[in-house]
């Protein structure tokens, strides 16, 4: 029953999460700036990308020892 | 009768935009993942939206899209760059003849090689619920407010028959294509609807709708093209530099 249930979190944590911590950390920080900047009166799409593009740009610098 | 045929022909392309969405998905994680997880996944996504369309008939569009477009996009998009980092770096170490299994090696890092994929099924099936409810709302909407259901469901579901045709038709094809750099048109592509839906589940709007998706698909594509060229430029370097054996 525990093994399951640790299997089963192990299975989310690995689908939300994946490889890099830093890429769930930094959408979810980056969501969370673009609603309060829109609850401030700015419509903050134009962040959502940035956020992308420097993810994925920090990611793959951090990953540059690791084996392909 | 132009009334009818006008809600059937808007019916049938607004469904197809959503379908074509829905297809890309499953198509993508079936080549990259895993055909059987993929398909039972977008089953398992079309039961559960039948059976959300038949208990809630036309008080569907009562359900908040919002939080729901949220949840998926914020998945997709942190699951769609795991994917576009490794394409990116798999692409910029073997070129476009892609990353060569040797023999006795995973499919993917973490593909089970038995069992069920819980990770492409996952992917389906929010893709066909998230898209299939879109569709649901498209034909309750024009349908319901035209008072022409009939037209409205035949449209919705003649788009998606067509699409999910085109689908099946392509699926050959992506099979020819080397793992690595369907892993990195995936990713693209996940990356992509997961910053449209995110975005759109907080309630902004984006200045060119629809459209919006096919920018953020460019602008990415960009971005992993120069990401490839400095990696493969970086990998040259390194080789000139070592010594010669």
């Amino acid at each position: 029953m525990l093994g399951s249930l640790a299997s089963f979190g192990r299975f989310w944590y690995r689908f939300i999460v994946g490889d890099d911590w830093a890429i769930a950390a930094s959408i979810g920080a980056g969501l969370v700036a673009v609603y309060l900047l829109h609850r401030g009166g700015l419509s903050a799409w134009w962040l959502m990308p940035a956020v992308v593009v420097a993810t994925l740009s920090i990611s793959l610098w951090r990953a540059r020892s690791q084996r392909v | 009768m132009n009334a009818v045929l006008a809600v059937l022909v808007t019916t049938f392309l607004a469904s197809a935009v959503e379908g074509i969405e829905m297809v890309a998905i499953v198509t993508g994680v079936g080549a990259t993942r895993s055909w059987r997880a993929s398909l039972l996944g977008a089953a398992a996504g079309g039961l559960v939206l039948a059976v959300v369309v038949v208990v809630f008939g036309l008080a569907l569009t009562a359900i908040p899209i919002g939080p729901l477009r949220l949840v998926v996009g914020t998945l997709l998009v942190i699951f769609g760059l795991n994917w576009l980092r490794k394409g990116i770096r798999r692409v910029a170490a073997n070129g476009l003849q892609g990353f060569r299994m040797k023999e006795g090696e995973l499919p993917d890092d973490d593909v089970p090689v038995d069992g069920l994929d819980w990770t492409g099924f996952v992917l389906s099936f929010k893709g066909v619920l998230l898209e299939g409810l879109e569709v649901a709302f498209i034909v309750v909407t024009f349908g319901g407010t035209s008072g022409h259901l009939g037209p409205a469901v035949v449209g919705g579901v003649a788009a998606i028959a067509v699409v999910g045709a085109l689908g099946v038709g392509v699926h050959p094809l992506m099979r020819r294509i080397p793992r690595s750099v369907l892993q990195l048109v995936v990713g693209l592509l996940l990356t992509t609807f997961g910053t449209f839906w995110g975005v759109e589940g907080l309630g902004l709007d984006w200045p060119v709708g629809d459209a919006a998706i096919l920018v953020l698909l460019v602008l990415y594509a960009a971005v992993a093209a120069v990401a490839i060229a400095a990696l493969r430029g970086e990998q040259q370097t390194a080789v000139a530099r070592s010594p010669v054996r």
